[in-house]
């Protein structure tokens, strides 16, 4: 094998010449002849029935060619839409049926009555004003907790209790034992607030629909452009050979660009129903208001623990609300419970996800989808012991972690956690934040009445998803592999086609460096390609769950040695030489023992293609390779968070921010850097500013613009410091794991421990997200008026 | 119902014939066909659509393309001399200062614009002078540290590559 020169090596994006010159090609980039523009109708009621839809008016206004709705898609729209896998919830109760357009009912504000075409985009959303609608406004439920209740409007008449889903994947009989035991017991109720993935790319579709040839061609912004294939092909009765889905340069996805939605269907239906090319680019409201959210969860929990701070067992029930339908992955989302245990020990882990109809739009994975969640709670859970039992954060994690000795380590939902060091991860980011130096800092600054606070978060993660013997019971038998075909040209150049999909994430880099090491070509001579199922593989599987390096790159890795077995056939025929003694090092194929007796990798490339090849050997020099892994990846790594709250305003100084991560081999720090920048930064913002509000009254979406949803800026986040551990994944052949999520699933933890932490002098043991300066205030005036009222308030 | 406007972009002098509701950024996008120049938002939060206008960083959004009657307009495509980089762009390359690169033109117009002001910022200035603009992949990091490299590569250089006078009614 080669020696490796590029993995590991910090070599700047081969994309970014054209992304900072202003030549990237998203989707709103493209034209095409004749084409016209779509604008929806959407309902501003959460629920409603449809009594009329009057289009008369908005058909004549100029430059429209027409309006549908849900009456002109039944010719073009014949088959199912929406499918909903069953993920980690083996058995639903109700899974209704989902339509790309509203007839009769609507469930969720914004939700698509009709669609309008026109020669501009300015005169579709002209004319969408003029489309009358008709509603008979209908009681509405956006609240999990109401929509449990006896007597609640049910969003679907096959779910009369709104439940989707009731699971429990351990009953109370697994921690019995563990509670008997326990000093003492802990309980809390956690807020996961619902977020807007808000990609700073929107959704966008471009479709040409071919009469003649029976062709549908999409470009639009995916993650999977295959799974979207399969979808629309399905729902508009195409052979799935006759659509193709292209997905060009993608801005950023963050888990909302996977599931098909509407104005997928919608857009590529009204292609063939006009005879035009339709484009369809959300606006950002739209986006806030109709793609997918994240999170939305209550979770309870219970924790028993030994008085010197030995964890015992952990009750979890997570109320999840799914929105008016059940989202294409949404049911993803209770691996928060199979995960809720984190980086410790347990003698017993209960856990039940019951899943809840709301009127608003359906919930799907957002970066972590699930496993945030389960870091929080864990985190949460081990602070409010050691809070409870006056031990430090540090220690009573050290105490209950795995440790390595006990990897591969089967955790209590039968998951095998693959590797881990955990202790040292915390050793290096202690030492990196002055974790002593702090509670000294915080211990004087009490003194003077001011709060810091500091908050750790020892995370791990469970991605690469995945094998398909864990994968495909989950998903209705879809197995998320990954494919990829390496094919090499005759002079020795190298085009790679991989079914993963870059949003961002500098794979034309990474994968070209995985390739440049394994073949040992020049990495100037491999050309990555992705986003097209006209091209390579027959189905690829897409970039979500942090799997692109640890499945997809695998299956890259697997392709290349698959060519480079056919080579060393063809160079010993060539060497005169026994197959077996011929070796690949370094782009040459050489006979053991006589250097000079060579053939490079490009003069076999080239004979590939030529006449006098071995007897039964085939021309060409290409591969194509399925890599299902063995396990998943398990990443971890030591968040600290350092914060000072004022608490006479509520607002939070987030004054430093430390990160070691491990996630194993790495390709590319400067890449791996960066998705934890960005992942961090995601995660503080769902502890400190973001939520998606709907008035509680109405169901009427409150932060439907970016001056209301707050995304922050460069002022909010400090500088991030970063270090890291290296553990190999025993589970691939390159020892990979995934780092797009970690970030996201470690810090809002860190975050909310740190506030805590600050504010316990005042009693204060929990803090929601976001954690406002208006929640804080509100939390701290109601700490001291309990305090200043005489009762037990006020903690050392 | 049209009407004429003219103006110079990238230093090429244009004449088109609009609607007087057409906004800048779908002047220079869908009229000029300079695609550069992204749309993230509605509102005017996103800066993705940031272009210079004389010597200053606007939303392209914020303004009517028949606003910019006369107007200097510099956009993502108009930075680079052929193939010599802008430092800003060559330092949002070398820094990682992007991921997905779809709020990348606006940061570099509108950290050219911060540069042309304040040629040494420290990382505060630099946070707070691309306040405007907003990134969901880096978690701003990395194109705070790009615009310190390129502040160092320009040398403190006080004009901006740009020179010309302002003449735009931006906002």
């Amino acid at each position: 094998m080669a020696v490796t020169q590029l993995v590991g090596a910090k070599i700047h994006r081969r994309e970014d010449p054209r992304l900072i010159t202003g030549h990237g090609h998203y989707v709103d980039d493209f034209l095409r002849t004749g084409m016209v523009y779509a604008a929806f109708v959407r309902s501003p009621y959460p629920h409603a029935r449809v009594r009329k839809i009057e289009v008369t008016d908005a058909a004549k206004a100029p430059g429209v060619v027409a309006v549908y709705t849900a009456r002109d898609f039944k010719s073009v729209i014949t088959g199912a839409t929406h499918p909903a896998t069953p993920s980690f919830v083996a058995e639903k109760k109700h899974v209704p049926e989902r339509r790309p357009i509203a007839e009769t009912e609507v469930r969720f504000q914004g939700e698509p009555v009709a669609v309008v075409l026109a020669e501009s985009g300015a005169q579709a959303v002209d004319a969408v004003g003029l489309v009358d609608v008709d509603y008979e406004p209908l009681e509405a439920v956006t609240d999990i907790e109401k929509a449990i209740k006896p007597g609640s409007p049910a969003v679907h008449e096959g779910a009369p209790d709104n439940i989707c889903w009731d699971l429990a994947y351990a009953g109370d009989d697994v921690t019995a034992a563990a509670f008997a035991e326990a000093d003492v017991v802990v309980k809390e109720r956690i807020h996961q607030q619902r977020l807007a993935p808000t990609s700073m790319e929107p959704r966008g579709v471009l479709a040409e629909y071919d009469p003649y040839d029976k062709k549908l061609q999409i470009w639009m912004s995916s993650q999977g452009p295959h799974f979207i294939r399969l979808f629309i092909s399905g729902a508009l009765g195409l052979p799935e050979s006759n659509v193709r889905v292209v997905s060009p340069d993608v801005g950023g996805g963050f888990g909302s660009k996977i599931s098909p939605y509407p104005e997928d269907y919608l857009v590529a239906a009204a292609a063939k129903l006009s005879g035009r090319p339709v484009k369809w680019i959300e606006t950002r409201t739209e986006s806030i208001q109709n793609t997918t959210h994240g999170r939305g969860e209550i979770f309870d929990i219970e924790v028993a623990a030994k008085k010197d701070g030995t964890l015992l067992g952990l009750k979890v029930t997570q109320w999840l609300d799914c929105g008016a339908y059940t989202a294409t992955f949404s049911a993803f989302q209770p691996c928060a419970c199979l995960m809720a245990g984190g980086a410790y020990k347990w003698k017993g882990i209960s856990a039940r996800t019951v899943g809840i109809f709301t009127h608003r739009v359906p919930t799907d994975p957002y970066r972590g989808a699930g496993r945030p969640e389960a870091t929080h709670l864990a985190e949460r859970a081990v602070d409010l012991v050691a809070r409870e039992i006056g031990m430090d954060p540090v220690d009573i994690r050290r105490k209950n972690f795995i440790q390595p000795q006990d990897f591969p380590y089967t955790q209590n939902f039968g998951l095998v956690v693959d590797s881990g060091d955990y202790d040292k991860s915390l050793d290096k980011a202690l030492e990196l934040a002055g974790y002593k130096e702090l509670r000294q800092q915080q211990a004087d600054l009490r003194k003077q009445g001011r709060y810091l606070g500091i908050g750790l978060s020892t995370w791990i993660e469970i991605c690469g998803f995945g094998p398909s013997a864990a994968t495909a019971p989950a998903t209705g038998g879809i197995a998320l592999v990954e494919s990829a075909q390496v094919r090499v040209l005759p002079t020795g150049s190298v085009i790679v086609y991989t079914g993963s999909h870059s949003h961002g994430q500098g794979h034309d880099t990474t994968q070209a460096q995985i390739v440049a090491d394994t073949l040992g070509v020049p990495y100037d001579s491999i050309e990555i390609r992705h986003g097209d199922t006209a091209e390579g593989p027959a189905f690829g599987y897409g970039t979500y769950g942090s799997r692109t390096l640890a499945v997809g790159g695998l299956a890259i890795h697997m392709a290349c040695r698959r060519v480079i077995e056919k080579g060393r056939k063809l160079a010993a025929h060539l060497l005169e030489a026994a197959e077996d003694d011929v070796s690949y090092e370094q782009g040459k194929f050489m006979v053991k023992g006589s250097p000079d007796k060579a053939k490079a990798f490009g003069e076999v490339a080239f004979a590939s293609y030529g006449a006098g090849l071995p007897d039964g050997m085939d021309q060409g020099l290409e591969a194509t390779a399925y890599f299902d892994p063995p396990n998943f990846v398990w990443p971890f790594g030591a968040h600290i968070c350092v914060v000072e709250v004022d608490p006479e305003t509520g607002s939070v100084d987030l004054q430093k921010y430390v990160a070691v991560d491990d996630c194993g081999t790495v390709i590319n720090p400067l890449i791996v850097e960066g998705q934890l920048h960005g992942g961090i930064t995601q995660s503080i913002a769902q502890a400190l500013f973001e939520e998606v509000v709907y008035d509680p009254e109405s169901g009427q979406l409150k932060t439907g613009t970016m001056i209301d949803y707050a995304v922050p800026t460069a002022n909010e986040i400090p500088d991030l410091v970063l270090g890291s551990t290296v553990t190999p994944s025993p589970s691939n052949e390159l020892g990979v794991k995934g780092i797009g999520e970690a970030g996201t699933i470690a810090a809002s933890a860190a975050v909310i421990n740190a506030i805590c932490d600050a504010l316990s002098p005042l009693g204060i043991k929990h803090i929601d997200m976001p954690a406002s300066p208006d929640r804080l205030w509100r939390q701290i005036n109601q700490a001291r008026a309990t305090a200043g009222n005489g009762q037990k308030g006020v903690k050392a | 119902m049209k009407r004429k406007v003219s103006l110079t972009v990238n230093g090429t002098r244009r004449e088109d014939e609009v609607e007087p509701r057409l906004l800048l950024v779908h002047y220079l996008r869908d009229v000029a066909g300079l695609t550069g120049t992204h749309i993230g938002c509605d509102t005017s939060q996103c800066g993705a659509c940031t272009v210079l206008i004389g010597d200053k960083a606007v939303k392209s959004c914020t303004m009517f393309a028949v606003q910019a009657q006369d107007a200097d307009v510099q956009t993502i495509e108009g930075l680079a001399k052929g193939d010599q980089l802008h430092p800003l762009q060559q330092a949002f390359w070398d820094e990682h200062g992007l991921q997905c690169g779809f709020c990348t033109p606006g940061f570099i117009m509108a950290g050219v614009y911060l540069l042309s002001q304040n040629p040494n910022p420290t990382d505060d200035e630099i946070r707070k002078g691309l306040e405007g603009n907003l990134c969901r992949c880096t978690g701003y990091v990395n194109i705070v540290k790009a615009v310190r490299t390129a502040a160092k590569t320009m040398g403190g250089q006080t004009k901006q590559p740009q020179a010309t006078a302002a003449t735009a009614g931006g906002d």
